[in-house]
């Protein structure tokens, strides 16, 4: 178990070298920096002594040769915590990136928490009587869940409760965009959960359609299994067949695809963000590659990709732990 | 945030072994000959009664999208209401001239529906042919040889279907259009060629998982151990005896990569990075787009009916793929 | 036989409800199993064999309809209530099936699973359960049992699991014990342990033992008396030995005839393929088949009536029995 942990994160190491080698060709090809450089410092463009200058500095080389010896400049410097100041503004970098993180990753467990009970429910509600009305009711729901995409449920959602209901009512029920009011100091859970309530409703519509979905398909796959019909073959309550075979055997998949999910969380959330100006790792991304942000992307990046593998080992691990038939070598 | 709602890979849900020899359960004593696969599939999905619905209604709507300029009222960039005087014909709400109102620029917003919704059907479905295409034929190269080959491409595909999918589409986007052969190919970076060619770009690699395990799956039966017994060619065993095993899955693939390709490019629009909506089309993620900025003066009827569309599309395709699915899947003879 | 039967069975019918029609997989199956008896239920897939059984445990799925009667000791189980079922279930009549690896929960250890069977059914301590369970493991020849109690299924070789199940299925002492194809995912050599295991316990323990299996060769091994089952009735119902010797039912004839022997130079595969039972015929079901068969046979079913101390369901079997003999 140690040494296959061991060697799975030794082997984290290449990979991540040769995904952020592959990340950091694209970056510089969609964004080019010297053009965003020039751009956001037009005085500094016309000298062309200062751009080869801001091009050493910051290992800026054409070609392919250029771009090993430019990723591993980068390389260098992201290590020894040397990062280089976003372009736009030249401000340092890491700040508002910790910021953004802890703002989405707080929007994400909340939701997630909010979120997958409910879908896991639906589907136990569901796969209890296949076939039968109440699985109709929850499979329609959640294709309807899926079908709406979350640009689509922000929208509606921001017309209805704050424009719709003002004209309505007077005053809007639920803030739309922001964490907190503009202006605001210091941390306030209650505003921010009201802050927080219409993108958590955004992000939860897909993960209860995905989990009720998920949970149907596993426990329905374990209800048909051998092994529970010995169960119920044993003379145990119904309720203990359900509880201490059915569910906890279907929970392993499931457990397993959590930890996926939370893993794509720090990165996948910014469809909601954009559209409700969460200040989360989306908006940072949105806002940096429109800007052509090389230096915030690039770390972005990093953040976001190390989480989906980390995470992608932590799915292996609790399938390990909870299903004694894998082995771990 | 799920895996599965990132666009492409709803197929990705457990999906049973197809076994199209095995129509029938033995043990309870029916003959396997008494029906075809084909027609108990064709009966199991029309026991689904929300997919054959929803079949209906998306026929409807292709015929009547297909028929554009016999179907639509006005040109798709025509404003309105010109000679009303007085009235600003921008942002009318619906009425009898223009059922579903006009927008920011005093169009019919039905006409421009119609027309997005041409475009966006258009994407959806040649996005959903190129990617299916690819995905099958890597999918199946890679199941059947197995190895290395297979590996990488597995390492491959599970790292990029792990990334969010908008940001893969962002930057992968980003990287081509400045990449002067690329953009030679692909036209430009607002065209809906660049566009479906970037979807499929990114599109096949959920394919080529979901074909690769059901390779894996047929390859260990006996008939294509038979196949190769008697000295078929890997080709011939791919063409002849594992695809027409997999169409049914390979079918249910194509559903749902189209609603994925339709998705996709209106999350693209929304966020500005889709066709450009100066050369005159629109599309239903454009419709939204513009929806967006009709939300704070309230004109609802820019919000509810192009998002409404949109739901009823992808709602329309997810039933029938989700059909499909039970369709070509055996577990479901009983208890229906 | 005077003695209260471990199992009657009266008129038992199943039918399932598929898309394609009503499956008519049982059709008035009657029997009576002894206590300390074994019963071989014998026939192809799709004979019913195993499905009467699996109504009479209540373990079919709701899509059965399921009508008859079963009694177990005084308890009528077809249409029973839950409760009934689950104080009958494991305690007066338990079950073991064909594939010992998917038919042990995979996540729980093996000696746990036989505890949650004591527990069901005795109020005993979980100390007591589990040294109840070692001890039982060791009854059905598992070496190091105490060992082998905290492992799971999947670290068991086949035969290994199959004595798990078959130590959980007499665990709480059951009158009648159901066996559903026990050796047919096993090695040959396997075979012959596992039905020396279930001979045992049938003679240490008194367990009657119905042994469902589609090979001839176990029947004989170890049954008492045999029936055969054809399209969801029993076509044939002898001792085991009259069987062999003198089969009443052409049906019966046929599958002897199909078995491999040191003897028999050519084997005769029966023609034909067994009926739809969408649509089962109005006479007898293998009269299509037969090669002794007459417009008659085709007329109305024939019920199942004595023959020469045993019973067989062939119009013509006294006929049948001079000729061949």
């Amino acid at each position: 178990m140690f040494r296959f942990i061991l060697r799975r994160v030794l082997w984290m190491i290449p990979t991540l070298l040769l995904l952020t080698f592959v990340v950091y060709c694209a970056l510089r090809l969609a964004t080019n920096p010297l053009a965003s450089y020039a751009r956001s410092n037009p005085r500094i463009a016309k000298q062309p002594e200062k751009m080869q200058q801001y091009i050493e500095t910051n290992g800026l080389w054409d070609g392919f040769g250029g771009y090993v010896r430019g990723y591993f400049h980068w390389l260098r410097g992201f290590l020894t915590g040397n990062w280089q100041p976003s372009i736009k503004g030249s401000r340092p970098v890491w700040p508002n990136l910790k910021q953004a993180l802890i703002n989405t990753v707080r929007l994400g467990i909340v939701a997630s928490m909010v979120a997958i009970p409910i879908g896991l429910a639906f589907g136990v509600f569901a796969a209890l009587k296949p076939g039968k009305l109440r699985d109709s009711a929850v499979n329609t729901g959640a294709l309807i869940g899926f079908s709406v995409q979350p640009f689509i449920s922000a929208v509606l959602l921001q017309l209805t409760f704050a424009v719709l209901w003002s004209k309505w009512f007077g005053s809007p029920l639920l803030p739309t965009s922001g964490m907190y009011p503009p202006g605001h100091e210091g941390f306030d859970p209650v505003l921010m959960l009201k802050y927080m309530t219409l993108p958590i409703i955004v992000v939860s519509i897909q993960t209860i359609a995905a989990y009720s979905r998920y949970m149907r398909a596993s426990l329905l796959d374990v209800l048909s299994s051998d092994y529970l019909r010995t169960a119920k073959s044993k003379g145990i309550s119904d309720r203990r067949v359900l509880i201490r075979h059915a569910l906890r055997n279907a929970l392993v998949p499931i457990v397993t695809l959590a930890a996926l999910d939370v893993g794509s969380i720090v990165g996948g959330l910014i469809i909601t963000e954009a559209i409700f100006e969460y200040p989360g790792m989306g908006k940072f991304f949105l806002t940096a590659s429109a800007n052509g942000d090389f230096p915030e992307l690039m770390p972005w990046m990093v953040i976001v990709t190390t989480s989906v593998i980390v995470f992608n080992l932590l799915a292996d691990l609790s399938y390990a732990a909870l299903d004694p038939r894998i082995r771990l070598d | 945030m799920p895996r599965s709602t990132q666009g492409f890979d709803l197929t990705d849900l457990q999906i049973p072994p197809l076994e199209h020899i095995a129509v029938t359960d033995a043990s309870i004593g029916i003959l396997k000959e008494s029906i075809s696969p084909k027609k108990m599939a064709f009966k199991r999905f029309m026991h689904h009664h929300a997919a054959v619905v929803c079949t209906v209604v998306l026929a409807f709507i292709v015929v009547f999208v297909a028929l554009a300029p016999i179907t639509t009222r006005y040109g798709v960039n025509e404003s309105i209401f010109k000679a009303e005087a007085g009235i600003p014909n921008q942002n009318l709400a619906p009425r009898a001239a223009a059922w579903f109102g006009t927008d920011a620029n005093g169009r019919d917003l039905y006409s421009r529906m119609i027309y997005g919704a041409q475009i966006s059907l258009l994407i959806g479905l040649f996005t959903a042919i190129v990617s299916v295409a690819l995905g099958t034929l890597v999918g199946a190269y890679a199941g059947l040889k197995g190895g290395k080959i297979d590996d990488v491409l597995m390492r491959v595909t599970d790292i990029f279907l792990a990334l969010p999918l908008l940001v893969v589409l962002v930057i992968v986007r980003g990287a081509l259009k400045n990449v002067d052969w690329v953009v030679a190919i692909m036209g430009d970076p607002g065209s809906v060629r660049f566009l479906v060619i970037l979807l499929s770009v990114i599109g096949w690699m959920g394919v080529a998982r979901l074909v690769r395990g059901q390779v894996k799956q047929l390859k260990e039966r006996e008939f294509i151990e038979a196949a190769r017994a008697v000295g078929a060619s890997t080709t011939r065993i791919m063409f002849r005896h594992l695809l027409p095993n997999a169409v049914g899955q390979i079918m249910v693939a194509l559903t749902f990569a189209i609603v994925g390709a339709i998705t996709a490019e209106a999350t693209l629009s929304f966020f500005g990075f889709g066709p450009d909506a100066g050369s005159g089309l629109t599309s239903l993620g454009l419709l939204i787009r513009d929806s967006k900025k009709a939300v704070p003066p309230g004109y609802w009827w820019l919000v509810v009916y192009p998002c409404g569309l949109l739901i009823l599309i992808s709602l329309c395709i997810n039933f029938i793929g989700d059909g499909l699915r039970d369709a070509v899947d055996p577990k479901m003879l009983q208890d229906s | 036989m005077t003695t209260v039967p471990a199992l009657s069975i009266r008129d038992l019918n199943v039918t399932f409800k598929t898309l394609l029609g009503q499956v008519q997989a049982v059709r008035g199956v009657s029997l009576d199993v002894a206590p300390g008896e074994v019963l071989g239920v014998v026939g192809e897939s799709g004979s019913g064999k195993s499905v009467s059984f699996l109504a009479v445990m209540g373990l079919l799925p709701k899509s059965a309809r399921i009508t008859g009667s079963a009694v177990v000791a005084e308890t009528e189980l077809i249409g029973a209530s839950n409760k009934t079922m689950r104080k009958a279930r494991g305690a007066k009549i338990a079950m073991i099936f064909q594939d010992p690896l998917s038919a042990l929960n995979p996540v729980q250890r093996v000696g746990h699973q036989i505890v949650e069977m004591i527990q069901a059914h005795q109020s005993v301590s979980k100390a007591d359960a589990m040294s109840r369970a070692v001890e039982l493991l060791d009854i059905v020849g598992i070496p190091q049992p105490k060992d082998r109690a905290r492992q799971y299924a999947h670290e068991f070789s086949g035969g290994m699991r199959q004595r798990v199940m078959i130590a959980m299925a007499i665990a709480n002492d059951p009158l009648m014990l159901i066996a559903d194809e026990p050796t047919t995912a096993l090695d040959v050599t396997v075979q012959a342990q596992i039905l020396e295991v279930l001979e045992r316990i049938r003679r240490d323990l008194g367990t009657a033992v119905v042994l469902i299996t589609h090979d001839l060769g176990v029947v004989a091994r170890i049954a008492d008396r045999v029936q055969v089952m054809y399209a969801g009735r029993i076509v044939e119902r002898s001792e085991v030995v009259a069987l062999f010797e003198h089969p009443t039912h052409p049906y019966t004839q046929g599958l002897m005839q199909s078995l491999p022997g040191p003897t028999r130079e050519r084997l005769h595969p029966i023609p034909g393929a067994p009926p739809n039972m969408l649509r089962p015929p109005s006479g007898c079901a293998f009269a299509a088949r037969c090669p002794h068969s007459i417009p008659a046979c085709s007329l109305e079913i024939p019920e199942l009536r004595p023959i020469r101390g045993s019973e067989s369901a062939c119009i013509r079997a006294e006929e049948l029995q001079e000729v061949l003999s």
